[in-house]
């Protein structure tokens, strides 16, 4: 199965994670503050800055697109809910 | 950097007066409103004396700023305040802490009195301040995003953003102004406590008020709590003025190591390098307390851990809160009673929002009789509150035999080895 890496920068913890992964799947269970609220892409609680690595993980869907359109979220930023690593190096941490 | 308050802790002191601001700091006024008469605030917080709801006014050589309103049935009272230290067409700025209603609930006939204000808002805002408004028939002029690094130069007075996320929202910030060594806290530092003479020094004792709100309110998030205290505390403070209750002139810094006190974990420095699994139980006939003790001899034998076993019908559930604030991991055991956990037990599962616990290890288990429920029921709120439930639990019929008890220690090793593996090779292997 594909793997890539994720390193939630604030508690400095890198993980090898199957690809698809969404981050919310493994980052409570190590203890990064990134803090959720609907899960479900709609509240936009979750918000996380992504350092490095965007382009590994896959584009936004339309629901999560409009709620970073309306919170004005700066480039680099996803919900951290629906955000799925896909390949590679990332490295997020929260907003 | 000049700083100054308005008056010696040895004078008496001022009351707040209708119809009145009361002086905070050189060119800077509390207008906010006096609730004595709250008893339960947001449905669930006792106060024994009501509370304030916070706003202040902040003038410069080039304008007047607001900060944060007031909860919307006090607005008249917020307004003549308000009018008696500037005009409407003088505010400049309007700022935004935190946009809970308590604190927004005047900002909409406030923009209508004040059209040229701009509002400032956290950048974690926008999504609320637009559900606020969407009621109304007003549009924002103009209104700008800030952050920590932002600052609003009024003349003379200078309005540097801070961003507390998750004090107690994701919108939460606060606002400081440099020249006064002034920090407007938004709900940070604040608490319900009603007393027209406003500050920390004069009014009475609110100890227990403020740690009462602390406990819940902060409380849930820690680990923020611990973030802003970082940003914090590196400020110099001569004031801090918080959204609800005393304004903090003598010894503000006190607050500051209290919070840090609190959110630090009352028995963290007890358990340095050792992970801490509890297991809670409450046993009809012995059996459940069988399958407890077996659970805690099998994570008992992983070393690095620290195991301890709690039986729940002791009643009060208030202390094992604290314990499971700074655990690692928590297995709770109950029998099934008409289809159901018992009751201290869901008194234990109720009270466990007031506490940051997602991310913690859990597991449940229990003998039964007819058709054991009550594990699964468990398991269910273990996993509602998100922590990690990644074994399935142990139902046994009434008296576990040797063979089911060797289940149960095998469940507690499993627990306690999960525990002392790094995040890192749980993940890679399931990968």
């Amino acid at each position: 199965m594909p793997k890539a890496k994720v390193t939630f920068a604030d508690i400095g913890i890198t993980l090898t994670v199957p690809a698809g992964t969404r981050l919310i799947e493994v980052s409570e269970r190590v203890g990064a503050a990134i803090t959720y609220g609907c899960r479900e892409g709609e509240c936009g609680t979750c918000l996380t800055q992504v350092l490095a690595g965007a382009e590994h993980l896959a584009d936004p869907s339309v629901l999560e697109d409009q709620v970073l359109k309306n919170m004005f979220a700066p480039r680099g930023h996803r919900l951290a809910c629906q955000a799925q690593v896909l390949d590679g190096e990332v490295v997020v941490k929260p907003a | 950097m000049q700083t100054r308050t308005m008056s010696a802790p040895t004078q008496a002191a001022a009351r707040i007066q209708p119809g009145q601001a009361l002086a905070i700091a050189d060119g800077v006024h509390w207008v906010g409103a006096l609730d004595p008469d709250l008893r339960t605030f947001d449905i669930v917080l006792a106060t024994a004396n009501g509370t304030t709801y916070n706003s202040y006014v902040v003038r410069g050589e080039r304008g007047v700023a607001v900060i944060d309103t007031v909860k919307a049935a006090f607005a008249p009272e917020f307004f003549r305040r308000l009018e008696s230290v500037c005009r409407y067409d003088e505010i400049r700025a309007i700022v935004l802490n935190h946009l809970e209603p308590d604190h927004s609930g005047a900002l909409p006939e406030l923009m209508q009195r004040a059209p040229e204000a701009h509002v400032y808002l956290s950048s974690r805002a926008p999504m609320m301040f637009k559900a606020l408004l969407k009621a109304t028939d007003i549009t924002p002029a103009a209104f700008t995003l800030v952050q920590t690094g932002s600052r609003l130069d009024l003349g003379g007075r200078t309005l540097a953003f801070y961003q507390t996320p998750f004090l107690h929202w994701p919108d939460t910030q606060c606002t400081y102004v440099p020249e006064l060594g002034l920090l407007f806290s938004g709900d940070v530092f604040g608490c319900h406590f009603c007393d027209d003479r406003l500050f920390n020094d004069k009014v009475g004792d609110f100890r227990f008020s403020f740690e009462y709100y602390y406990a819940h309110i902060m409380r849930p998030f820690r680990q923020h709590v611990l973030a802003a205290l970082d940003l914090l505390e590196p400020l110099a403070l001569t004031l801090i003025a918080p959204a609800h209750g005393p304004v903090l002139r003598q010894n503000p810094r006190h607050y500051l190591a209290r919070y840090r006190q609190l959110a630090a974990g009352r028995l963290d420095e007890q358990m340095v390098g050792e992970k801490t699994l509890l297991i809670f139980y409450l046993s009809a006939y012995g059996a459940t307390r069988m399958m407890a003790e077996a659970i805690a001899t099998g994570a008992e034998a992983e070393t690095g851990v620290r195991v301890s076993l709690y039986d729940l019908e002791v009643g009060d559930v208030s202390p094992f809160i604290d314990l499971i604030e700074t655990a690692d991991g928590i297995v709770i055991g109950s029998p099934t009673l008409n289809g159901d956990a018992a009751k201290p037990v869901w008194e234990l599962l109720a009270s466990l929002h007031t506490i940051h616990v997602r991310g913690k290890l859990g597991a449940a288990f229990g003998s039964y009789g007819w058709s054991g429920e009550a594990v699964a029921m468990m398991e269910d709120r273990l996993k509602g509150l998100r922590l990690h439930v990644p074994f399935e639990g142990l139902r046994l019929k009434l008296v576990p035999t040797e063979e089911e008890l060797a289940q149960c220690q095998e469940l507690g090793r499993k627990l306690a080895h999960h525990l002392v593996t790094p995040p890192g090779e749980l993940c890679a292997a399931a990968a």
